[in-house]
């Protein structure tokens, strides 16, 4: 770990900030292309559709 | 949609990669610099970020004019699969600048143009994403929002040029140019260099990922439409 000096707080609550925003934003996507995809398979099947 | 299956987990892997390689090159392996002391290792995520929040509206001009001049409905989607990723971009950015603001400058924001342009579009972003949620009509709201990009362009123009426009405020010029003399110095600019593709291909993928989600939900839209009215 390197030494930060009395700029610690800036720089780890940049990294800190940085990583969580990015996280939720990478959660989010996934989660919400997997519910999309789950839900338009479940109507295809009901209506013997498929898509490519 | 074959095609971007294909690519997306090669994009993944090769963000994450260059985020993590150039992240820790810049956090460990970088020295201080003789005026910012260690603050200056903000700098290879709030460049890259501000960057991306900037082109990321640039993309969002391109997609929303093929739309409106092409009607190419995929394209009006990628604007808007676009839209909350440019905002995360700009939110980073701002929260980096006010935590490398307040020991640099004495505070966590001032009305600089560049900042102050910067503002400006983060608002954009949000009106942006609000007036596709609002508009039920997906063509209507790829019109309005469309057009709500263009006028948001400005801002986009702004904020990269703020300070070459007025030439005053606390905000530094470009950090990367082609000029040596006002370039960072190599040791600071290599890992900038690298998380910056980082960056580049964390938008490209998301943006392909959401774009396929929201082409999978106006199928299923379709869909449900069809079975409505059966």
């Amino acid at each position: 770990m390197p030494d930060l000096g009395k700029y610690a707080v800036a720089v780890l609550g940049s990294y800190g900030a940085t990583v969580f925003l990015l996280a939720v934003l990478v959660g989010v996507s996934l989660w919400r292309s997997a519910r999309m995809r789950r839900a338009l398979r479940e109507v295809e099947a009901r209506q013997g559709t498929t898509h490519g | 949609m074959q095609t971007s299956a294909r690519l997306l987990p090669w994009l993944a892997g090769l963000s994450v990669l260059c985020l993590t390689a150039g992240g820790i090159w810049g956090f460990f392996f970088t020295p201080d610099d003789f005026r910012q002391g260690s603050t200056v290792k903000i700098i290879y995520l709030h460049v890259p970020a501000a960057m991306m929040a900037i082109n990321g509206w640039i993309m969002m001009l391109v997609t929303s004019l093929i739309w409106l001049i092409r009607r190419h409905h995929v394209s009006a989607l990628a604007a808007k699969a676009a839209g909350p990723v440019g905002l995360t971009m700009t939110v980073i950015a701002l929260v980096t600048g006010a935590l490398w603001g307040q020991p640099m400058w004495g505070t966590w924001w001032a009305w600089d143009p560049r900042l102050t342009s910067f503002l400006i579009l983060t608002l954009f972003y949000l009106g942006y994403i609000a007036l596709w949620s609002a508009v039920e009509d997906p063509d209507t709201a790829a019109d309005l929002t469309s057009v709500l990009c263009i006028v948001g362009s400005v801002f986009a123009v702004l904020s990269r040029y703020a300070v070459n426009f007025w030439n005053q405020g606390l905000h530094q010029g470009a950090s990367l140019s082609l000029d040596k003399e006002e370039n960072v110095a190599d040791v600071f600019y290599l890992p900038l260099l690298v998380c910056i593709a980082g960056f580049v291909l964390l938008f490209v993928t998301l943006v392909l990922l959401r774009t396929r989600t929201e082409i999978r939900a106006r199928r299923l839209q379709s869909l449900l439409a069809r079975e409505r009215m059966a």
